[in-house]
């Protein structure tokens, strides 16, 4: 067949290529941080939907992408596991609720007081629960969507200097998985060419042994060649350096902790919120430098971070920013009622969906 | 560019030196061949160029190396790496990254080069090894003679002024193993580079060496391969053969060897015929086939083998030689076919392990996978009583097997032949009918093969079946009476080895290659000289 168009001759449009892992971790874990932020059905099922959307239209033929239904179906796990939860231990009821089920309440003895088992089964307590659940597994979920779109070795080539160490020997951790469940079926499998070895102690010991001498001189050969092949060589820093350097770090991991625990916890006093997270974060990032200037060190082919990374972090950022503005009444809806839905809330989220579409699409596996 | 002065060597709790007096010198862009039997010390040779002995395996180093015109003593192997480029024995143990790119990639990041560099380098190593289409494939899936090339390359990138490579070979098939070979041969060749190797299966390597060295009870001896080899204790078919019509010099290459026959014929009797075996078939598998998914391994084969018969399955890495062999067993997954061991026509498959192991003994691939005890006196009375024999008779078959093996050694201490024959020992222990060895020869000399051809020949004539399946062309010749070949799952040629070996490109031994198909190994030359 003869095409009727003139060819184009300057196609316009991203290349396909693989976005930064980064930034797929980014867009997520603040797409997670938004709705973290609410406990609105409504608004997290957009969310999960939003996830769902852009794993679909933007992942790769690779085998880790395909781990994405095991998040939707622990996302389900979670969300049922929370109401039958309020189901066995909130039970009870006071004038006014709307009882679903009633259910013999299960006397229990005088030292476990404060706990009820079984009872009325109303439907703000179970609400309550699913609502609890969905926001969980919507977060779950965000996770299970970065780990489907970012490639996890591309990702651990792309920490700092710093984390360089840590990051080969998560690399070689990975690589060793397979080798080990590879040793273990080859084992198992002489083990019939050997006749019974009887139960217990001496069965386990004939897998055992094996297995582990087989690793044991494959993590020996491996450290071997690394070293030969110039892991390690020093750069030379001097003690004091290595000291402020881990002071830093230090540091900046204390207020980053602090910090996401008082942004999480709404009684914290706000002082400790946002100003120590945000400190805790430029101590890290000055400790990062600092060990990453004296690492002698360099990368083969770094992924690139243009436009398309910074537009998917924004897009989440956007997200996570534009529900810190949703009213209360909305983002926590009570359990009794009809949930309240806010167009800003849903605009937030839909905003986190442009990556689906905005976003280069991925190069086909060679 | 290698110079070793007065070096010896004794690991930790040793009493006597692994190595002592070394002095040894390897001129620069040359390729030193390393020889000698299992265990002289070959790859503590290899290892003391970069520094891995002793720093990682312990012991104690006197004397001077120095490379390149430097002394390396107390450096560690990383500050070596842009002079050193050292490839053990398993590359596939010595990956570090995911995909080819990356890997060659790896050691230059370590070195701190430029981007720029390090791009430039990487491409030029894909063409100089010729895998520019593998650049995105993951590691595991290559076959092993592309992973030796990665495991090459990715030293390669860092520019090293030697090359020291364990073993490169030994797990390889004809095929793979002379690819890799004429690979180094080029490195030699076009970039200068010094090349220091060390192999077992010296026939293939002998045409390309410069230097030979040869490592015999803790000292060492160089010089060129025509002069050395005449005494060494190790040493090709070829050469045997050069050595049992007294040529002087040696051949080094099949072609040489020709031009001697031509000139000064042998005096050779009939060519000599091999018994055929007669016995009653023992083993009679029929369309064997074995799938894992959708990919299918063995399709349709079909293998008889009789009481005194021992038949060779060869074949590319990954043709399915190993999943026939444990389909035959009954322990490894067949899709469909029948297999009937004895004269009853037993399935090993429809039976108890115990029984099974009565009817086919299987000796793996990795023979360390069966023992797991502390010392070889445990493992031998534990096969006894897994099997119901009388207390001794492994401890027996093993002093018939591998004489003098202290019996309170711990199997991992053994030399690979000695765990083997252990192995083969317990095996037998349970009386099978039908003997099966996956890759037996890895890591032998070739004193060792021959006695392992011995024992397997007497079991043989003991009235056993044997079916091994090797890589190896030469052992082959020596011990098979039937050779199967198999390509891609299927059998695609199969009769006597005199017929099947001499007639194939890839798996001709060198004696057929030289004095013409009839032919295969010195043993039978030496028989039929007049």
């Amino acid at each position: 067949m003869v095409s009727t168009e003139a060819p184009a001759r300057v196609q316009r449009g991203p290349l396909p290529r693989d976005l930064h892992p980064g930034a797929w971790w980014g867009w997520a874990l603040t797409l997670a941080a938004a709705a973290s932020g609410t406990t609105n059905p409504v608004v997290l099922g957009l969310v999960v939907a939003v996830a769902w959307l852009v794993v679909v239209s933007r992942r790769s033929d690779a085998p880790w992408a395909r781990a994405f239904r095991f998040y939707l179906w622990f996302g389900l796990v979670i969300v049922v596991l929370r109401v039958v939860y309020r189901i066995v231990f909130g039970g009870g009821s006071t004038t006014g609720d709307v009882v679903l089920l009633s259910l013999p309440e299960i006397p229990l003895p005088e030292v476990v007081r404060g706990i009820r088992l079984l009872g009325d089964v109303t439907l703000s307590s179970v609400l309550a629960g699913f609502y609890d659940g969905l926001r969980l597994a919507a977060v779950i979920i965000c996770i299970g969507a970065a780990n489907a779109l970012a490639n996890p070795q591309r990702l651990l080539k792309s920490v700092p200097p710093a984390l360089y160490e840590v990051g080969t020997a998560l690399v070689v951790a990975l690589a060793v998985f397979p080798q080990l469940a590879e040793s273990v079926q080859r084992v198992r499998r002489a083990r019939r060419l050997r006749g019974d070895p009887g139960k217990g102690v001496g069965a386990l010991r004939r897998v055992v042994v094996p297995v582990l001498e087989d690793a044991l001189e494959r993590s020996m050969t491996l450290a071997a060649g690394m070293d030969a092949r110039g892991y390690g060589r020093s750069g030379g820093v001097p003690r004091r350096e290595r000291a402020v350097t881990g002071a830093f770090m230090l540091a900046g991991l204390f207020g980053v902790c602090v910090g996401t625990y008082a942004f999480l916890d709404q009684t914290a006093p706000r002082v400790l919120a946002w100003p120590l997270l945000l400190l805790g974060v430029v101590l890290a990032a000055a400790g990062f430098h600092r060990a990453g200037r004296r690492v002698r060190r360099t990368r083969y082919r770094p992924d690139p971070w243009r436009t398309g990374e910074w537009l998917t972090v924004a897009c989440g950022v956007t997200a996570a920013v534009l529900m810190q503005f949703v009213a209360p009444a909305a983002a926590f809806p009570s359990p009794t009622g009809v949930p309240e839905v806010s167009l800003l809330a849903l605009g937030a989220v839909l905003v986190a969906a442009i990556p689906a579409f905005a976003t280069p699409v991925p190069r086909p596996m060679r | 560019m290698i110079e070793l002065r007065h070096v010896s060597f004794a690991y930790d709790g040793e009493t006597t030196a692994t190595l002592h007096h070394v002095d040894l010198h390897i001129a620069e862009g040359e390729l030193a061949l390393v020889a000698g039997r299992t265990g002289s010390g070959k790859s503590t040779l290899l290892g003391m160029f970069n520094g891995l002995v002793p720093h990682f395996s312990g012991g104690v180093l006197s004397g001077d190396v120095r490379v390149a015109g430097e002394s390396v003593i107390g450096r560690p192997p990383r500050e070596l790496a842009h002079l050193i480029g050292y490839v053990g024995q398993d590359p596939a143990a010595g990956f570090v990254t995911h995909t080819v790119e990356e890997e060659l990639a790896y050691g230059m990041e370590q070195l701190g080069l430029e981007p720029s560099t390090m791009r430039r380098r990487v491409e030029e190593t894909l063409d100089l090894l010729g895998m520019a289409d593998l650049r995105e494939r993951s590691l595991r899936t290559l076959s092993g003679g592309q992973q030796q090339r990665v495991a090459i390359g990715s030293v390669l990138t860092m520019h090293p002024r030697v090359l020291v490579l364990d073993e490169p070979t030994s797990a390889l098939d004809p095929t793979a193993a002379e690819d890799v070979l004429a690979t180094i041969a080029r490195l030699v060749d076009d970039l200068a580079l010094t090349v220091v190797l060390a192999e077992h299966r010296m026939e293939r390597v002998i045409p390309l060496a410069d230097q030979l060295v040869i490592v015999e009870d803790g000292t060492v001896r160089s010089g060129s391969p025509a002069d050395l080899l005449a005494e060494a204790p190790v040493a090709p078919p070829l050469i045997e053969l050069g050595r049992l019509a007294g040529w002087d010099p040696l051949p080094l290459s099949v072609r040489e060897a020709r031009r001697r026959v031509r000139t000064e014929p042998f005096v050779l009797t009939a060519p000599p015929r091999r018994p055929e075996p007669s016995g009653s078939p023992l083993l009679r598998a029929t369309g064997v086939t074995v799938a894992y998914g959708t990919t299918r391994a063995v399709e349709n084969v079909d293998l008889t083998v009789r009481a005194d018969e021992v038949l060779v399955v060869m074949g590319r890495n990954g043709s399915g030689k190993s999943s026939l062999l444990w389909a035959i067993q009954g322990t490894g997954p067949r899709r469909s076919g029948d297999v009937r061991v004895g004269a009853e026509g037993v399935d090993p498959a429809e039976v108890s392990a115990d029984e099974a192991r009565m009817l086919v003994g299987l000796v793996p691939q990795t023979a360390a996978d069966l023992v797991y005890l502390e010392t070889v006196a445990e493992e031998c009375a534990a096969a006894d009583t897994q099997s119901g024999s009388p207390a001794g008779t492994c401890a027996e078959l093993l002093q018939r097997l591998a004489p003098g093996i202290d019996a309170g050694h711990h199997p991992r201490d053994l030399s690979e032949g000695q765990r083997l024959a252990l192995v083969l020992a317990i095996v037998l222990t349970a009386r099978p009918r039908v003997v099966a060895l996956d890759e037996p020869t890895r890591g032998l000399d070739y004193r060792a093969k021959a006695e392992l051809a011995d024992v397997l020949r007497a079991l043989a004539d003991d009235g056993h079946a044997i079916v091994l399946s090797t890589h190896d062309v030469e052992f082959a010749a020596t011990v098979a009476d039937t050779v199967v070949v198999m390509a891609d799952g299927e059998v695609v040629s199969r009769g006597p080895a005199d017929r099947v070996l001499a007639e194939s490109p890839a798996f001709a031994p060198q004696v057929s290659k030289v004095l013409g198909p009839q032919w295969l190994t010195v043993g039978q030359v030496e028989r039929t000289l007049l």
